[in-house]
């Protein structure tokens, strides 16, 4: 018992560290590719090509005053970029970094936890970050952090059905709801359920952008309209909390999408854990990739495209998948 | 209908376009210059800093006529004369305020003794006023020096007089 306290908490502890420094040394891989995207060079002083920027970055944000503005509501002020930064956090207790191995003699499992119903937690868990960051905008007192507070709720709740909808096509073909299970089922490049599933894995990517209010749907954050959005009023290790949240939700939903959709550690030649890093990295990129592509949405189209076009996708391969499923036994 | 056909489109022809702008670009040199490090030469014309000329034997040029105080629009130069050992005229102060100049060249224009000139140095940055007064020990080029100092007269000259390039 003891043992396996021991075991699950130093699981615990590596998870978190590798998803922190992922957070950082994403932030950095943005920087540059989009900086490269644009013909710049981006942050490369410190250490070799950069590397040690996100620790400079780290550093300045914790020595920075934490002003707090004279108007906000203190104790939601306080708590929210908490509730912000934390269900990103939770959404990688399920999700299935590798293989099982045996270390020392002892089998460990891939996963931190087994949960028999994986996808639904992490919807569940990622929605709630929606309320960290509404709350902030409304505790600040400023009409700009309420407005990006205001857009964050609508667009997360539109986008949130969408989004859970295009999981459902893969679930009638899985047949589970557990993260192992899934991965399991894609044992072969051509088993991954991006060959079965490519509108869903389409509609997923983009829902996936939207519900983490990244480029093209930064409206919640529109710099050019609210100065900083929902953490205008935010300074300090708050405001890197409102960060760290924003990229760990990125990571969050770049490995339930790799797991899901692309086979999750499952790969040849190499081990599974380089596979897993692998096809999160690909996601990251296109993440990265698509915010030095396309301008905001304005807030108008962002509904439209969310309920007009997405959710009525997303309704259709369900209905399409869940016809096949009952067709074919 | 349209709409959603229009839709489709742009998802499966446009949106690829523009990844693959994106996609090219990353693979192009940065146009970056890494400033401090990494230094663009200014033109041969560009008016930077001053500096005082000496004659080859290292006496200097500059015999405090005040001609170029009295050409400088903004009136930056201060200077004041005295007598050399073997009774010439040079200056004992020379004085050029960088906050007040225009950097317009005209001194340079009205020397006579082709003494004065604007440099290629645009560094200048100080956290005091009284750092921008560069006197003449600053502005006088070193004695023995490599490049040829003709070179910049002869510049001079073709800038005032407009003497074409030889061919």
């Amino acid at each position: 018992m003891l043992e396996m306290i021991i075991i699950a908490a130093i699981k615990v502890v590596v998870v978190i560290v590798a998803v922190l420094t992922g957070c950082a040394y994403s932030t950095l891989l943005e920087r540059r590719v989009v900086a490269f995207m644009q013909n710049r060079v981006g942050p490369n002083t410190a250490g070799p090509w950069g590397l040690l920027t996100p620790l400079a970055d780290g550093l300045k944000l914790i020595f920075k005053e934490d002003i707090v503005p004279a108007g906000v509501e203190r104790m939601t002020y306080a708590l929210a970029p908490v509730i912000a930064f934390i269900p990103s956090m939770l959404a990688f207790a399920v999700v299935p970094f590798t293989s099982d191995f045996s270390l020392f003699g002892r089998e460990i499992s891939g996963t931190l936890s087994d949960l028999n119903i994986g996808v639904i937690y992490i919807f569940a868990v990622t929605s709630l970050a929606v309320y960290g960051i509404c709350l902030a905008g409304w505790s600040s007192g400023s009409k700009y952090s309420l407005l990006g507070g205001i857009r964050s709720s609508a667009q997360m709740i539109s986008y949130e059905l969408s989004y859970g909808l295009t999981i459902v096509g893969v679930i009638l073909i899985a047949n589970t709801l557990s993260m192992r299970e899934l991965v399991a089922q894609q044992d072969t490049v051509t088993h991954w359920f991006i060959w079965r599933q490519p509108l869903g894995f389409l509609l997923y990517l983009t829902c996936a952008i939207a519900e983490t209010n990244r480029a093209p749907f930064d409206l919640p954050e529109a710099e050019s309209e609210l100065v900083g959005g929902y953490h205008t009023e935010y300074s300090s290790m708050r405001f890197s909390m409102f960060f760290i949240g924003e990229y760990a939700a990125m990571l969050a939903v770049s490995c339930v999408g790799t797991t899901i959709f692309l086979g999750g550690w499952q790969g040849p030649f190499l081990p599974p854990i380089v596979w897993f890093v692998l096809k999160v990295f690909g996601c990251m990129f296109f993440y990265i990739w698509l915010r030095a592509t396309f301008p905001r949405f304005r807030y108008d189209q962002l509904m439209n495209f969310g309920w007009k076009f997405l959710f009525p996708l997303a309704l259709l391969n369900t209905m399409v998948t869940a016809f096949f499923v009952l067709w074919k036994g | 209908m349209t709409e959603i056909l229009k839709a489709f489109v742009n998802v499966i022809i446009k949106m690829p376009q523009g990844f693959g702008v994106t996609l090219k670009y990353l693979f192009r040199k940065p146009v970056t210059v890494q400033y401090p490090k990494q230094k663009i030469p200014m033109t041969p014309r560009y008016r930077g800093r001053h500096y005082l000329e000496r004659y080859d034997d290292g006496t200097e040029r500059c015999v405090c006529c005040g001609l170029c105080a009295a050409a400088c629009p903004a009136d930056a130069i201060y200077m004041e004369p005295e007598e050399t050992a073997n009774g010439e005229r040079k200056a004992k102060v020379y004085e050029i305020n960088l906050l007040r100049c225009i950097f317009c060249g005209f001194c340079e224009e009205a020397c006579p003794e082709e003494a004065v000139f604007l440099g290629q140095d645009y560094e200048f940055s100080a956290d005091n006023r009284n750092s921008f007064i560069w006197t003449k020990d600053q502005m006088l080029v070193k004695h023995p020096r490599k490049e040829n100092p003709l070179k910049r007269i002869i510049r001079r000259v073709r800038r005032v007089y407009g003497v074409p390039t030889a061919k």
